[in-house]
């Protein structure tokens, strides 16, 4: 999923979004209907439906994931292919281990998108500090700037990147970046988006704070660490968010980046199953486990992942 | 800082002229290195890469070779405009957005006004909507390719109905076709958040107003939410529209541009030419004609936010 957002409406409070709002007492909620009982039982029908439209398919991979070949073609005729029944067994996980080194694609997703979050989190959150709490000369344009690139798509650079991470010099100074962890971080550390939610919600953050500190002799860097940033949970929370599943998903980038097989990620990992004589069980094993993880993380936090993907659109 | 003196006047001591100086001078100094991380990654792999797509595109680079990169004028904007792929590319980009962009934002906004009636269960169904959002792409596409399969679930459930399904990735009339279903299927629950939200910000009052004239559910629609909604719309427009003209994953998924070409991309062919052909002067080219039309579309998108600004 690409999750970035790409153009920005004006909006002024920056992670405000209908969880944080006071719920109104009256019976009517903002654009909310109340049905007569006829159109009740029809949207019910509806919700149901389209719960199984979008939710099945999920279903179905993980049921899938469990059974042999024979057994999934078989069952695709009934109700069969959506319940866990007949010859149920973890026989293609084991082959799943066998085929990949799953364990180490595992490690590597998680290395790659925690260190670009955290690494996210301090950078961006340092730089829209210091545009949108100290003044100085020339901050409208450097934030005109962070602006104007979100529009663009990391797509339409990605060629040229390629050419330039194996062009300039790496950290021990020998050429290239190519096949590293580094190459597969640093380049989404810092992010236009990221810097814009963190400026945007320093910004509702009254300035008197600052004041009172500064009076106290609290330095710039202080007032980042020991004030601004322990009031921005619902921010860090948002950018967190926005940064893990584009670096979780990754695919494109490291199918270019990366050649050696104990530096990649599990989504380039998908790519061994469609060599040689396909098996779906096992495509389907495979798929799971790498979806489950962030489909647990989504249900426990729900209302963060909801919250963080609406603040990525308008706000009124 | 001149502001923080004047909230604060008590805070400056005697020496205020020169203290005040000084902590302007540290207060910059500060933020120059609070800023310097984030602005050394932005320019290195960011800015650069940007301002490279427009050198590149004029040069024969290649991704791995002895010599250097010489400039070549406008050869690959000939080779590629004389290109039948590319035209092919750009027709199958363009109807793929022309196709998404209205049908994923109609059927967002009709998930989210559904979700938006207060009635039991109501955070089960938003959950279950969005389960294909936090799906990575990659596996939502290994699974559809599953069930797109000539004798897979799709076409056995369509033959319970007497109906013969067609080979979904293996014809050229419907391979863009099956990207385009499962493409709105993935992302229609992020647009259902992003309309939700708009929903809510529409005063309650006005449905109120509404009613007491005697507006029937449809008019209510059509005279309070939809206009209420203006914003929210242009912005997922343009979302949509700009990952639309991105497609890639998909199809190097489940197609691999085939067949006959009936689902190349403009981004698919750029990676296939830029990485594979090692062609980075070439790729940076069809970068270059990418990147002109997400701006027009952008700049389509400012007219329209500032004819709103405007009407206020």
């Amino acid at each position: 999923m690409s999750a970035s957002p790409t153009v920005l409406a004006t909006g002024d409070s920056p992670v405000a979004t209908r969880a944080d709002k006071p719920r109104r007492p009256a019976s009517f909620r903002p654009g909310e209907s109340r049905p007569g009982p006829a159109r009740k039982v029809l949207g019910l029908v509806l919700r149901i439906v389209l719960a199984l439209v979008f939710g099945l398919p999920l279903v179905f991979m993980i049921v899938s994931s469990f059974k042999p070949d024979l057994q999934i073609f078989a069952d695709l005729g009934s109700w069969a292919a959506f319940l866990p029944v007949g010859d149920v067994s973890l026989d293609n996980y084991t082959a799943v281990f066998d085929r990949v080194p799953f364990a180490t694609f595992l490690l590597n997703s998680v290395f790659i998108s925690a260190s670009t979050v955290v690494f996210g989190l301090i950078i961006n959150s340092m730089a829209a500090f210091a545009l949108s709490r100290i003044e100085f000369r020339g901050q409208k344009v450097i934030l005109g700037i962070v602006l104007a690139t979100l529009i663009v798509p990391f797509e339409t650079m990605a060629l040229p990147l390629l050419w330039w991470v194996n062009t300039i010099p790496y950290l021990d100074g020998s050429q290239g970046w190519l096949d590293t962890y580094a190459v597969q971080i640093v380049p989404f550390v810092a992010n236009a988006f990221s810097i814009y939610l963190f400026y945007q919600y320093f910004d509702s953050i009254p300035k008197e704070l600052d004041e009172a500190a500064r009076v106290d002799g609290a330095g710039w860097f202080r007032i980042y660490r020991s004030i601004v940033m322990p009031l921005s949970g619902p921010a860090v929370a948002t950018v967190a968010i926005l940064t893990f599943l584009p670096a979780w998903n990754q695919y494109l980038w490291p199918l270019m980046v990366v050649q050696t097989e104990s530096l990649r990620p599990v989504m380039v990992g998908i790519d061994y199953f469609k060599q040689l004589k396909v098996a779906w069980g096992q495509i389907m094993a495979y798929a799971t486990i790498i979806t489950v993880p962030v489909l647990a993380l989504f249900v426990a936090f729900q209302r963060a992942f909801i919250n963080s993907i609406a603040s990525s659109g308008v706000k009124g | 800082m001149s502001a923080d003196a004047a909230a604060v006047p008590h805070a400056i001591p005697p020496t205020a002229a020169h203290s005040l100086k000084k902590t302007d001078r540290t207060a910059r100094r500060t933020a120059v290195l609070m800023l310097l991380p984030a602005a050394v990654l932005v320019i290195t792999f960011l800015l650069i890469p940007i301002g490279l797509t427009f050198v590149l595109a004029f040069t024969n680079a290649r991704l791995i070779s002895p010599e250097p990169a010489r400039f070549i004028g406008v050869d690959n904007f000939v080779r590629l405009f004389g290109n039948d792929t590319f035209w092919k590319s750009l027709a199958n980009t363009v109807i793929f957005a022309v196709v998404i962009v209205p049908i994923q934002s109609a059927v967002a906004l009709g998930l989210a006004v559904l979700i938006n009636t207060r009635m039991r269960g109501t955070n089960f169904f938003r959950t279950v909507y969005f389960l294909p959002v936090v799906t990575s792409m990659v596996v939502v596409s290994m699974l559809w390719m599953f069930m797109y399969q000539p004798d897979g679930l799709f076409n056995v459930l369509l033959a319970k109905f007497g109906i013969q399904g067609p080979d979904w990735l293996g014809d050229p009339h419907w391979a863009l076709i099956s990207i385009i279903l499962l493409s709105i299927w993935q992302a229609c629950g992020f647009h259902m958040v992003i309309w939700l939200s708009g929903l809510q910000t529409i005063p309650g009052e006005l449905y109120e107003a509404a009613s007491l004239d005697g507006a029937g559910r449809w008019q209510q629609f059509v005279h309070v939410t939809w206009p209420g909604l203006r914003q929210t719309a242009i912005f997922i427009l343009i979302t949509i529209t700009i990952a639309a003209f991105s497609l890639f994953t998909q199809v190097n998924i489940m197609t691999e541009g085939g067949p006959l070409d009936s689902t190349s991309t403009v981004v698919f062919m750029a990676v296939r030419t830029g990485f594979q052909q090692q062609q980075t002067g070439y790729a940076s080219a069809i970068s270059l004609v990418f990147f002109v039309i997400v701006l027009a579309v952008s700049l389509v998108q400012r007219y329209l936010t500032r004819d709103k600004d405007a009407r206020r």
